[in-house]
């Protein structure tokens, strides 16, 4: 039998972008959330995540390995595309490319966010409370670098939920994967406002 | 349009398959309801381009020209079609006339799609019925679902899909969406369906069914009409099952 190899890497590739980097991406940005009801709620919220039992164990089991291994495999997958919106510009060839983008500034984002709060939080030079997130947001030049990549980030989740269903064989009809398309919008439209009004809240105050 | 008396081509040319490719005009006279290929013939005929010198016949691949063999396909004003069934009166002056860039180019306008032919292989697009003995007639198909496995069956390899295909292309592997669907017609059918799991595993090959992106152009551009998407969503969910039978499955997960 000829090799399998690639078949299984994409499936998992495309399950591991939902569960679990799909669920963790809203659930950080629900947890985060608490930021809107004041900042003693923000920090009873993240200080129980942070106190959850092994958590590090749990970050890099549920977060840190399926991130690398779909973060990898992506990059590879953005360099294997021939974009060609231009010849063929219908929506979902839009969407194709739009999600190999946001791809790469998801990846550019979270690097750069998990170096400035996690790993400095764990090397000891920063406090995980309000007053970090605040501190970082209230620059607007950060503001708009978290703006922009927590959208990017809901995009391509939002998007890859809905190809997802179609990698898994959920939705085959064209009347299904239509309904699925107006699904992802609202997932989309619903998860972006929780991250942005957060931000809003630790740059503004309002 | 009546009044027009000539037809202006402009064609990408190529002399080798190793030769850099360049662009040639020509101006041919205007007869009504001319499609691309009688003005190709036109060119043949007399192959003197727009700048009045003469050059070698423009080369290029035909067969049926009614738009059921698929040789003809081409790159005609930007959109990848068959050359017969695209009506001069209704493309925009000048025609663009390119070779289709999925594929290699042979000569001028031909190109080689055994890239397909291979694919078809590979997920077994066939019907085995020879045997060392008469194995008698197969089970009966019912007609409602061959009215619908007649849909799937117009494909004709035309290539059309996979030039549209972002993932097909030579940084990729990708079998491309006319085989996936293939694979669902042959499985579909009564005997057929007796060796599906070896067309679903020339799927999950490497370079199979798990290239697409879901980039969805193959089913926009389809000349046949053929729900190419529904046919990979489809497949998709037959070979994650028998991926599942493969692994946790009996021994019997044929």
């Amino acid at each position: 039998m000829a090799e399998q190899r690639e078949f299984f890497y994409r499936r998992l590739h495309s399950f591991l972008g939902i569960v679990p980097i799909g669920i963790f991406l809203v659930q950080h940005l629900v947890v985060n959330h608490f930021a809107v009801y004041g900042e003693e709620s923000f920090n009873q919220a993240a200080g129980f995540m942070a106190g959850l039992p092994f958590v590090l164990l749990l970050e890099i089991v549920v977060i840190y390995l399926p991130i690398l291994f779909h973060a990898v495999l992506g990059v590879y997958i953005v360099f294997t595309a021939k974009n060609n919106v231009s010849r063929y510009g219908f929506f979902r060839n839009w969407m194709f490319k739009i999600q190999r983008y946001t791809g790469i500034i998801t990846l550019i984002f979270l690097v750069w966010h998990v170096f400035e709060t996690r790993v400095q939080i764990g090397l000891g030079n920063a406090e995980l409370d309000y007053s970090l997130m605040e501190g970082i947001l209230t620059n607007p030049f950060m503001f708009w670098f978290y703006l922009i990549g927590v959208v990017s980030a809901v995009f391509h989740f939002a998007n890859g939920l809905w190809s997802f269903l179609v990698t898994w064989g959920i939705t085959q009809s064209p009347k299904s994967q239509q309904i699925s398309t107006y699904a992802c919008i609202v997932v989309f439209l619903v998860v972006s406002y929780l991250g942005v009004r957060t931000l809003l809240t630790f740059a503004y105050g309002i | 349009m009546a009044e027009q008396s000539t037809v202006t081509f402009i064609i990408t040319r190529q002399d080798g398959p190793d030769s850099a490719p360049y662009e040639e005009t020509f101006e041919i006279p205007y007869r009504t309801n001319m499609n691309v290929i009688s003005g190709l013939m036109e060119i043949r005929s007399n192959p003197v381009n727009a700048k009045g010198e003469k050059t070698t016949p423009v080369m290029w691949d035909m067969n049926c020209l009614e738009e059921v063999c698929g040789a003809c396909s081409m790159v005609i004003n930007g959109t990848a079609r068959q050359s017969c069934a695209a009506l001069v009166d209704q493309l925009e002056q000048p025609i663009r006339l390119e070779p289709m860039s999925t594929f290699p180019v042979v000569r001028d306008l031909i190109i080689d799609r055994e890239r397909m032919f291979d694919a078809l292989k590979q997920i077994k697009a066939w019907i085995p019925i020879d045997g060392t003995h008469d194995l008698g007639p197969g089970p009966r198909m019912p007609e409602k679902k061959r009215q619908w496995a007649y849909e799937l069956s117009k494909c004709m390899t035309c290539g059309v899909c996979l030039e549209a295909c972002p993932n097909v292309n030579d940084k990729s592997n990708f079998i491309g969406p006319a085989a996936l669907s293939q694979a669902r017609l042959f499985n579909a059918h009564p005997t057929g369906e007796m060796n599906a799991s070896d067309r679903l595993s020339g799927l999950m090959e490497d370079g199979g069914i798990d290239g697409c992106g879901n980039s969805q152009n193959c089913v926009q551009v389809c000349p046949k009409g053929i729900p190419l998407t529904t046919s990979i969503a489809a497949m998709n969910r037959a070979t994650n099952i028998q991926a599942f039978k493969n692994f946790f499955g009996s021994d019997n997960a044929y």
